[in-house]
């Protein structure tokens, strides 16, 4: 009993969102409800309900009954598409708000990271603002004084130390930020996509300082998209939809759950009703993944082609898409961008109606492992506006077979690389010019 | 069937809960708070000390960065306004100063003033202004107000060094009243911050407060009596007018230095009395709606 770290109970929170408007009002109607607006209100603050300036009609429940247990020392992921309340969960445990009911128990010093740099000053020097986010984020001054020079040396900053930060490049902001968050001590840290900043130099210091953290036997909660650095980081992944707690269990088979998203296969992802990721122009429908004979499988033969696949809306006529896929493989990194190629929709805007692009990545080209898909849609003209980006929409697995016919060849052991193309070799032999 | 059930659970890990404290690691639990004993957690304010002397330290150093005549803003404010004054109500208007030169006389309360409404007018956009801290980590958010409340006190120090000086300048000599300052600050310090708590938290929902605090302070500093003597009124009502808590302040400063004829007594009492009722209401109202803080702001 005594080496939980954190107990979760029924938690649940609620949220009001503004009343949504419909589109097609008239003047009339928009009139009446400027007017109407404020006495309604007004009333509301009277008695009580209001809470926030915002209407207040509608309320969703962006956590809802989410139980759970966190020993001493575990590292735990939380993964969950956006607005699975993966965040709401992260503020409540930080007490930065209040559960609507439930209660959590927490065992130790907790610290919460859900921004590098909270309270940064512009005008404030290195040093002033080391001092400051450190109290900041919990640190007594003695604290602060003892580890201050392991701080400066992390960032890297050392010339610079009593310039104002508002003069820093946003590299070294970013170094000094992560720099004073990395030498928190609590028991419990609480950690919510710190990783989306910063070049990859960067994020990979910080993923480095996250497994010493855990190593350390700190407990650690772990909020992330990042699904490589999940599955790399934690042992037990917890998966949140729709507030409420889908799977708990070992990571990658949860992780594994939530690329399927119930469908049972990874390989394919399908929007059908509003909720479907879009813009004003295009909305997706579908993701697939599908062997070169066209059958969905997350299965891939390193020797054959893979096809890509994004069945997707145009619902305004007159724009110039750029449909796209970005790979990247279970260490993170990107592997490609791929741009649709088709000469009949180059330059050429587009009409109304339902689209399937494809997009085939040629056999003996990718490397084995695990590969996330992400699916996106942006508009060449008039203006580059994103119509949806969908990171980890699906996820294929690249396997060799190993019958010598692939870029490997004999040699059956551990091969690095991104990517495995089977190149055309030659080798010529001249015995006599040794 | 359900609320049984979960009764029944929160009553054990009560019990767990006093099992883990031989265990050195503090417990925190985290529940939807209910009724005024969750108003009344005040000590919490304590454990962050350090947080307020830091945020107390900042504000000062960040207030006049990057304008030229820093520091001396805390002085000139004030200072003109009190020209101002001297012109039209003292030379042009006529407007009694109970027999003391008008610009000391009008000094003498612009000073605890402009600390009022400045530390009013801050503090009161300070949660808005901190809105980026208030949605990323936890600490009493009662810290942000004060914090902004107490650094003002450097600039009042600034401009009553001043106002010694022109008491020389003057030939004024401070009675042995002057004790009594830290007392008259410390009245408009808690009415500025009983407002501001007041003001912070609706901010917080209705940024019209906002575009009301203008007004409002211009308002309250014709409601004082900055620019005339609270003289002009008889008793029983010069007490009455107490219940403006500035009124206190403001004929404490004048009696404590100037040595005006009347001492202020029964209406200090009475402007004290409204003050800290306005601060414990406004601590109050503030812890109620501190919870929403973070989902509203």
């Amino acid at each position: 009993m005594n080496d939980i770290a954190i107990h979760v109970e029924g938690l649940s929170k609620k949220f009001h969102i503004g009343k949504l408007h419909g589109k097609n009002k008239t003047l009339r109607e928009t009139l009446t409800d400027t007017f109407a607006a404020p006495v309604r209100k007004a009333r509301k603050l009277l008695r009580g309900e209001a809470t926030g300036a915002s209407g207040l009609d509608d309320t969703i429940w962006a956590l809802k009954g989410v139980s759970f247990e966190v020993k001493q020392g575990e590292v735990i992921g939380i993964i969950g598409r956006n607005g699975a309340g993966k965040s709401t969960l992260l503020k409540i445990l930080s007490r930065i708000t209040e559960p609507t009911c439930g209660f959590a128990e927490i065992h130790g010093r907790i610290s919460s990271l859900l921004e590098v740099g909270t309270g940064f000053h512009s005008e404030l020097s290195g040093r002033e603002n080391i001092y400051l986010n450190s109290a900041i984020l919990g640190m007594k001054r003695m604290e602060i004084d003892k580890k201050f020079d392991e701080i400066v040396a992390f960032a890297e900053v050392e010339k610079f130390l009593d310039t104002p930060v508002k003069h820093y490049s946003s590299g070294m902001y970013l170094r000094l930020a992560f720099a004073v968050a990395a030498h928190l001590e609590p028991e419990i840290l609480l950690v919510d996509e710190v990783l989306a900043v910063g070049d990859a130099r960067f994020q990979k210091k910080c993923l480095d300082k996250m497994e010493t953290v855990g190593q350390q036997g700190r407990t650690v909660l772990f909020v992330s998209h990042n699904m490589p650095a999940v599955t790399r980081l934690c042992k037990r992944v917890i998966l949140l939809d729709e507030g409420r707690l889908a799977h708990d269990g070992l990571s990658h088979q949860v992780v594994s759950r939530y690329l399927s998203a119930g469908e049972g296969t990874t390989a394919v992802r399908e929007w059908k009703d509003l909720k479907a990721p879009g813009g004003e122009v295009a909305r997706l429908r579908a993701v697939r993944v599908k062997s070169e004979h066209g059958e969905i499988t997350e299965v891939m033969d390193i020797r054959k082609q893979i096809i890509l696949e994004m069945e997707y809306d145009v619902i305004k006529s007159g724009y110039v898409l750029l449909p796209n896929f970005g790979i990247i493989n279970e260490e993170g990194i990107p592997v490609f961008v791929t741009l649709d190629q088709d000469i009949k929709w180059r330059r050429q805007p587009r009409p109304e109606g339902h689209y399937v692009s494809k997009a085939w990545i040629p056999g003996n080209f990718m490397s084995e492992g695990t590969f996330f898909v992400g699916a996106s849609i942006v508009t060449l003209f008039p203006a580059n506006i994103f119509q949806f980006n969908e990171d980890h929409a699906v996820a294929f697995q690249v396997v060799d077979s190993m019958d010598g016919d692939s870029a490997r060849g004999d040699w059956a052991k551990k091969m690095g690389g991104v990517v495995r193309p089977l190149l055309s070799w030659n080798t010529q032999f001249n015995p006599s010019s040794i | 069937m359900q609320t049984d059930k979960s009764l029944q659970e929160v009553q054990s890990t009560n019990a767990s809960l006093t099992l883990n404290k031989a265990n050195t690691l503090p417990v925190i639990r985290i529940q939807p708070s209910h009724g005024l004993a969750s108003l009344l957690k005040f000590g919490e304010l304590w454990k962050y000390h350090e947080l307020l002397y830091f945020l107390i330290w900042r504000d000062i150093k960040v207030r006049y960065k990057q304008t030229v005549l820093g520091i001396a803003w805390a002085i000139i404010q004030p200072f003109l306004t009190m020209v101002v004054f001297s012109i039209f109500f003292g030379r042009l208007g006529n407007i009694p100063s109970d027999n003391i030169p008008y610009p000391i006389f009008s000094f003498a309360a612009l000073v605890p003033w402009t600390f009022f409404a400045n530390g009013l007018t801050q503090a009161s956009n300070s949660l808005v202004g901190s809105a980026n801290l208030i949605k990323k980590v936890y600490f009493p958010r009662l810290i942000i107000p004060i914090a902004t409340v107490l650094a003002g006190v450097i600039d009042f120090i600034l401009a009553f060094l001043m106002l010694i000086g022109m008491m020389f300048y003057f030939n004024i000599i401070p009675t042995i009243n002057v004790v009594w300052i830290p007392l008259f600050l410390l009245l408009a310090l808690v009415t500025s911050l009983g407002v501001s708590l007041w003001f912070s938290a609706m901010n917080v929902q209705f940024r019209d407060v906002r575009y009301v605090i203008p007004f409002l302070t211009q308002f309250w500093l014709f409601s004082t009596p900055i620019a005339y003597p609270s003289s002009l009124l008889s008793e029983p009502w010069r007490t009455l007018y107490g219940i403006n808590p500035m009124v206190g302040v403001v004929d404490g400063f004048r009696w404590a230095l100037l040595g005006t004829s009347t001492c202020p007594g029964t209406m200090v009492f009475v402007s004290a009395l409204v003050a800290i009722l306005l601060m414990i209401s406004g601590a109050l109202y503030f812890r109620r709606m501190e919870k929403t803080f973070a989902d509203v702001i």
